[in-house]
């Protein structure tokens, strides 16, 4: 590398080059256009900010969390989004971090130099480049359409196995959990690796010079020193799911969702007997079947006139009925069971937004951005912990 | 509290965590294989109807007409017209920023604002949706309207300027790491030949670093393709040929989005033609993935 000095006379070297103080001034110049940049860069975040406050921060009343979406603007809320946002999430992570943090140990810890591990390697580092919307895609291919319509594809297997593969899959949390578990499985396992690999060779040493197996000295000797690392890296990668719209407008989550996956106890609760053609007439007319029934309450059969109906006692209804109950502690809690809401059809915040938004009246809009401060301030909270975690890492552990 | 740790057991227990590590570790081969498949099987029975000619030639997307036509071109200029504006802002900033932060800024300075910079890249890309259509729009708009310029309420300049904002993180923090890489002494050896700070930073480091910075903005670049709800949120719905950053269109991912939020029953032709779009998109993204491969392996500088 030359740099051209300008000087007129190269045996004297004491002078100043001539033009000094306009290089100097040269640089002082950059420094100012790399802080014009950096404010930009900066400034954006404020003025997303205060934007959404200024459009829908005099919405955030607690009615808003406790609200049903509504087509009166005034009126709408975000209850089954978040509801729905937090039941994905919690789904998510359940798949996302186990096999994350594992597969990130494998990859650093155990993987020996085989075409297989080069094939992992390759696979997890350009999955991280791939769009989400295709993560979506691929999703909509497998959980919704092939494991959600088994009797299409696996009429062969018997049909209790069939019923709750079509129960659990198809458009439903299970399947919004796992499309975004997928989508930052990378994130984690990069994350791992990193920790892990920051692990000095001496701690794993001095374990397996005293007699404990490979697995006892990553359990016990490395992963709780990465632990903080691998923290980082959960974090922001929920953070991300939480704010992912497209791969779970591919699978089908709903736009407007007016009952939550999980009962509320004193919530009224509706359930059909047997099955039902899309306008609530019974496929098969006249058939019946013996229900049990949990609460007092009324059954409004097919033809619209209601029965009472008594706790603990076994009733022939027809198909087409529906059972009106209020549920109890009792059913609150057993619908807190995944069992119970994994294969429940969903709504979550970002795709309530992205709802308003696309709403032309004023009022909808300004719901719209209250819902996306909502959805700001938790992800800024979360990547805020994370960075923090980061920084107290690097100050806090000197090897 | 003893533990038996007799070898047979300690063995089994081993062997089966191993195994348990490695089908966690397979899984992300298995979601690439998931996605190729799904897509390239899907899209196989949308060109057993559609002429894969028609589907790369055509310059109409009308699937709703009595006389369908399927050609992706308007589809990719959508994209690539947003991918161009949102690149000619975040690269200029994002270049002058890594500067900046790397070769001019304190260490304190630096490790306070890469963070806080990182933070665009953690914002909703819905909520970036609406802040392009409800803030930048009409701010686009108040400016251009006494250049003579009307710019439609649904438009790709905004969606791709706000694009632009969201991959800067991108560009910057990993052009500025690439930088930093670069060893001291080749900054020492400019200065003591008499080079200001600027000249070093442009004539030695960036340079030197021309590897990494080139991976950063296809990084970013990919990003821009794959976006999708600024897109469809700011850039309208429209799908046209488009020619200038003022006119609405529709992108590949917008599209998708759009096609899925109707209601479309499986095994039609429209519903495959989403996996078509999107076997378009993932060759795109995998062919500037690769491009930022050779092009690393090709200028990269090692020390």
């Amino acid at each position: 590398m030359t740099v051209a000095v300008d000087a007129p006379n190269p045996s004297d070297i004491t002078a100043h080059p001539p033009g000094l103080a306009t290089r100097r001034f040269k640089d002082s110049v950059f420094i100012v256009w790399g802080i014009i940049a950096t404010i930009i860069g900066l400034g954006t975040l404020v003025a997303l900010v205060s934007e959404l406050v200024n459009d829908g921060g005099h919405r955030l009343t607690m009615a808003f969390f406790t609200s049903y979406p509504s087509s009166d603007p005034a009126m709408a809320g975000i209850l089954s989004a978040w509801v729905g946002s937090l039941l994905v999430i919690i789904t998510t992570a359940l798949f996302a971090i186990p096999i994350g943090i594992l597969a990130g140990i494998y990859l650093e810890e155990y993987a020996p130099k085989n075409p297989i591990t080069t094939a992992i390697e390759i696979a997890v580092n350009n999955l991280a480049g791939v769009p989400s919307i295709l993560f979506g895609l691929m999703s909509l291919g497998i959980f919704v359409q092939i494991l959600g319509n088994p009797e299409r594809w696996f009429g062969f297997l018997p049909a209790g196995f069939r019923n709750a593969a079509a129960d659990m899959f198809g458009q439903s949390i299970l399947t919004a959990g796992i499309t975004l578990a997928l989508l930052i499985l990378p994130v984690i396992i990069v994350a791992t690796r990193e920790a892990v690999r920051s692990v000095p060779q001496e701690m794993r040493q001095g374990a397996l010079a005293v007699g404990a197996s490979k697995w006892q000295t990553t359990q016990h000797h490395v992963l709780p020193y990465a632990l903080p690392g691998v923290v980082t890296g959960v974090i922001i990668g929920i953070s991300r799911a939480l704010g992912e719209t497209a791969p779970l407008i591919m699978i089908g989550g709903l736009t407007f969702v007016a009952f939550l996956p999980i009962t509320r106890p004193g919530d009224a609760a509706f359930e059909v007997i047997g099955a039902v053609d899309e306008y609530g007439g019974p496929v098969t007319p006249g058939a019946t079947e013996s229900i049990r029934i949990d609460h007092d309450g009324v059954v409004v059969l097919p033809d619209f006139s209601e029965m009472p109906v008594e706790a603990g006692q076994t009733y022939d209804l027809p198909h087409g009925s529906t059972v009106q109950s209020v549920a109890s502690w009792g059913d609150a809690l057993a619908s807190w069971s995944p069992s119970h809401w994994l294969g429940s059809e969903f709504t979550v915040m970002p795709i309530q937004m992205f709802n308003w938004t696309s709403r032309p009246q004023a009022e909808f809009l300004e719901i719209a951005a209250a819902a996306g401060l909502v959805l700001l301030v938790i992800t800024l909270l979360m990547n805020g912990t994370a960075i923090y975690l980061r920084y107290r890492l690097r100050r806090s552990i000197k090897w | 509290m003893e533990r038996d740790f007799t070898k047979k057991k300690l063995r089994l227990g081993e062997q089966a965590m191993e195994g348990l590590l490695f089908v966690a570790a397979l899984i992300g081969v298995l979601i690439v294989v998931g996605i190729i498949y799904v897509v390239v099987s899907e899209s196989a029975k949308f060109f057993a109807q559609v002429s894969a000619i028609e589907f790369l030639t055509s310059t109409t997307w009308t699937p709703l007409f009595e006389n369908p036509e399927y050609g992706i071109a308007p589809l990719l200029t959508g994209t690539f017209m947003a991918t161009l504006v949102a690149l000619s802002v975040a690269v200029p900033l994002g270049f002058l920023i890594a500067i900046y932060l790397s070769e001019f800024a304190g260490a304190r300075t630096r490790e306070t604002l890469k963070p806080a910079l990182e933070l665009l890249a953690a914002v909703p890309t819905v909520v970036y949706g609406y802040f392009a259509l409800l803030f930048v729009t009409p701010i686009l708009q108040s400016w251009l309207r006494p250049l003579g310029i009307e710019l439609p309420g649904f438009n790709l300049l905004s969606a791709g300027i706000v694009m632009g904002l969201m991959i800067i993180p991108y560009i910057a923090s990993l052009s500025e790491d690439a930088m930093r890489a670069v060893p001291r002494s080749m900054r020492e050896g400019s200065y003591a030949m008499g080079a200001t700070r600027l000249e070093t930073a442009f004539r030695v480091v960036v340079p030197a670093a021309v590897s990494g910075i080139v991976g950063a903005v296809i990084l970013g670049m990919s990003r821009a393709i794959g976006e999708t709800m600024i897109v469809a949120v700011a850039g309208g719905t429209q799908v046209q040929m488009v020619t200038s950053p003022t006119m609405q269109g529709a992108t590949v991912t917008a599209f998708m989005a759009q096609v899925a939020l109707g209601d479309i029953a499986w095994g039609t032709l429209e519903y495959n033609s989403i996996f078509a779009a999107g076997l378009a998109l993932l060759v795109l993204t995998l062919l500037f993935n690769f491009i930022a491969f050779w092009l690393q392996r090709r200028y990269r500088e090692i020390y």
